[in-house]
């Protein structure tokens, strides 16, 4: 890194590390991810063991709490930090997985609609249409009702839920910058469309879509645990954080918390998901800025 | 403007026919036979089977079964509830009204203070109010719906008792039902206390679902604000003397309404959703709850009618916002 002017990348990060709130943002959620992937050697028992003696035990800071249980159990007596780190795993994975196979194939056909403007965009794009006239939760649960709930079928719910948003973002920054000179300089050249499209295109196109990414993994935890809640997503006894609040509600007046921390690992994740992409837009992308 | 309308209501034909390909595909894709499914039995015999499916037009091609789905869509016909019998389009009528208050309500709480919230922060600029709604504003976008609406019920029905947990009325009013909108018919009851009852009911759900919206508006509100703020034509009328609240909302709120507005029509789509998960935990017999209590029974015709539903009211909200802006901002008119 000895070159005398800054690569884009560096300067991005710098713009980005100047933002305050987006570098404590992305510090807490570098802490969440870690302690999400580091659950199996953090986790003090296993997530779905159910202490018989010990259900709706309180927090260790709560009369009548223990060490042996920090946050306190749910109401099968599963140790609810376990469970939490756990779903940590599960929550966040979905986020991302979903995030990657809505990206993927959403750039590659915006991408394609945008260089076959005549032949393949108008089918493309009335399809996007249709999926968008669906909010993407309702989209979700439409595909969740064909597959059945699941792990994986919430992640493709969630993905399918997202795709058109990829789509028009791509083929909307693909046309911009089709007609630029150094495209029609390396078309000249003898480039191939593929070429042309991810070597030339796609990587000027990125700027927007990351920060797109970031946004839609945001949503993508709030829809995964939205479905979990609804009895649509992950199924018990498998952790995961919208999944745990289905069965608390029951509880709440009794044991607080069983409510209370699900929620606000949800809420702070996202929060810390939205602040990191607020800061990336404004970094990224300064023509962006004004659109809240 | 007419004119305009037309183009709207012509480029949103493929769409409609995407939405009811979709809603048709939906009860033929989930896994199982399709007539066991719609008869909601199992395991029928060869005759009934053949007798069932010419009864439903089954035994024709795809493409005649989706003509006859659609002309019966246009006849207000959305089929037969597998569970109640009932025909989908009598038992939506009854649950629509509840949808639209509960939506309407919360709509409305999100512009009022959403705008209020918004015009303040710009105003007030790098002040800790700025700082402390933009805050608030975040979180409200960050924070998972259903969840919230749990600690509310916590807080304020559980342990204050302010508010009740569920439904739309207490059991003691006996509201006849008149509009199905139940702020109306209590009040057209003249049942005393009634009224108060609805409304308490529809305070914490309200809140709930318009959070979200609320905290996009306040935030779409403030940067618009700003921007219109530091344009020529502000800089005039303040400069031809005009008083500062007749330049703040002639000139400035005006102008900073209209790209609001987009976000008003785009957030109708979180409201839809948000309804499923609000009158979920409520038990607010709306049609957001009717979808997941369907699909849990399998009741497909009514998934099948619930997806189309609201597909057709953000559709038709966004089509009004789009004419809205046309009204508001006339250019519009012309370009598209």
């Amino acid at each position: 890194m000895a070159a005398a002017p800054a690569s884009p990348w560096r300067e991005s990060w710098r713009s980005f590390a100047a933002n305050r709130g987006a570098l404590a943002a992305l510090g807490v959620f570098a802490l969440i991810a870690l302690a999400a992937l580091l659950a199996p050697w953090l986790a003090p028992h296993d997530p779905v063991l159910q202490y018989r003696d010990h259900m709706l035990a309180p927090p260790m800071w709560a009369d009548g709490g223990s060490r042996a249980f920090p946050l306190g159990t749910d109401e099968l007596g599963r140790d609810m930090l376990s469970r939490l780190l756990w779903g940590g795993r599960i929550s966040l994975g979905l986020g991302l997985a979903s995030v990657l196979l809505s990206m993927l194939p959403g750039v590659l056909l915006g991408l394609v609609a945008a260089f076959h403007q005549h032949a393949l965009a108008p089918v493309i794009m009335r399809v996007m249409d249709v999926m968008l006239a669906l909010p993407s939760l309702l989209l979700a649960i439409c595909v969740i009702t064909v597959l059945g709930p699941g792990l994986a079928n919430t992640a493709i719910a969630i993905a399918i839920g997202a795709l058109p948003g990829f789509t028009r973002l791509a083929r909307a920054a693909a046309l911009a910058e089709i007609g630029r000179d150094y495209v029609t300089a390396s078309r000249l050249a003898g480039a191939g469309t593929g070429r042309l499209m991810f070597a030339a295109v796609l990587p000027n196109c990125m700027a927007p879509l990351i920060v797109n990414a970031s946004l839609s993994f945001s949503s993508a935890i709030l829809s995964a645990a939205g479905l979990g809640f609804l009895g649509l997503g992950v199924q018990a006894p498998l952790a995961e954080w919208g999944t745990m609040l289905a069965t608390a509600r029951d509880y709440m007046e009794r044991a607080g918390w069983v409510v209370t921390l699900p929620g606000l690992a949800i809420l702070v994740s996202v929060l810390a998901v939205n602040l990191i992409g607020d800061g990336l837009r404004d970094a990224l992308d300064p023509k962006l800025k004004r659109a809240a | 403007m007419l004119q305009f309308l037309f183009k709207r209501l012509a480029a949103l034909l493929p769409t409609l026919v995407g939405v009811t390909l979709v809603a048709f595909g939906l009860i033929r894709l989930v896994p199982g036979d399709p007539i066991e499914i719609m008869m909601g039995e199992r395991g029928l015999d060869a005759q009934t089977h053949a007798e069932v499916a010419h009864r439903l037009g089954l035994d024709r091609p795809l493409w005649a079964q989706y003509l006859h789905y659609v002309n019966q869509l246009v006849h207000g016909d959305l089929g037969q509830s597998l569970v109640s019998h009932a025909p989908v389009a009598d038992e939506f009528k009854v649950l629509f009204p509840a949808t639209v208050e509960l939506a309407g309500f919360a709509l409305l709480l999100a512009i009022v203070l959403g705008l209020l919230l918004g015009l303040l922060a710009s105003l007030k600029r790098g002040s800790w109010l700025d700082q402390g709604v933009m805050s608030l504003a975040t979180i409200g976008y960050s924070i998972p719906v259903f969840w919230w609406g749990l600690i509310l019920i916590m807080f304020f029905s559980v342990d204050l008792s302010w508010t009740p947990v569920a439904g739309r009325i207490a059991v003691e009013y006996d509201v006849p039902r008149v509009t199905g909108f139940m702020l109306v018919d209590t009040l057209l009851s003249g049942e005393p206390g009634a009224f108060g009852s609805a409304v308490s009911h529809l305070l914490l759900p309200g809140l709930v679902l318009g959070t979200s919206t609320l905290a996009v508006i306040a935030r779409m509100t403030r940067s618009s604000m700003l921007e219109v703020l530091r344009e020529d034509y502000v800089r005039t009328a303040r400069a031809k003397g005009l008083s500062s609240t007749r330049v703040l909302v002639v000139h400035a709120l005006r102008n900073a309404l209209i790209p609001v507005l987009t976000v008003v029509g785009l957030q109708t789509g979180s409201l839809l959703a948000g309804a499923v998960l609000t009158e979920t935990i409520f038990s607010w017999p709306g049609i957001g709850k009717w979808l997941i209590d369907a699909i849990s029974r399998r009741d497909y015709p009514v998934v099948q009618a619930g997806i189309l539903i609201s597909a057709l009211t953000f559709i038709a909200v966004n089509l009004g916002v789009d004419l809205l802006y046309g009204v508001v901002n006339p250019r519009m008119r012309s370009n598209h």
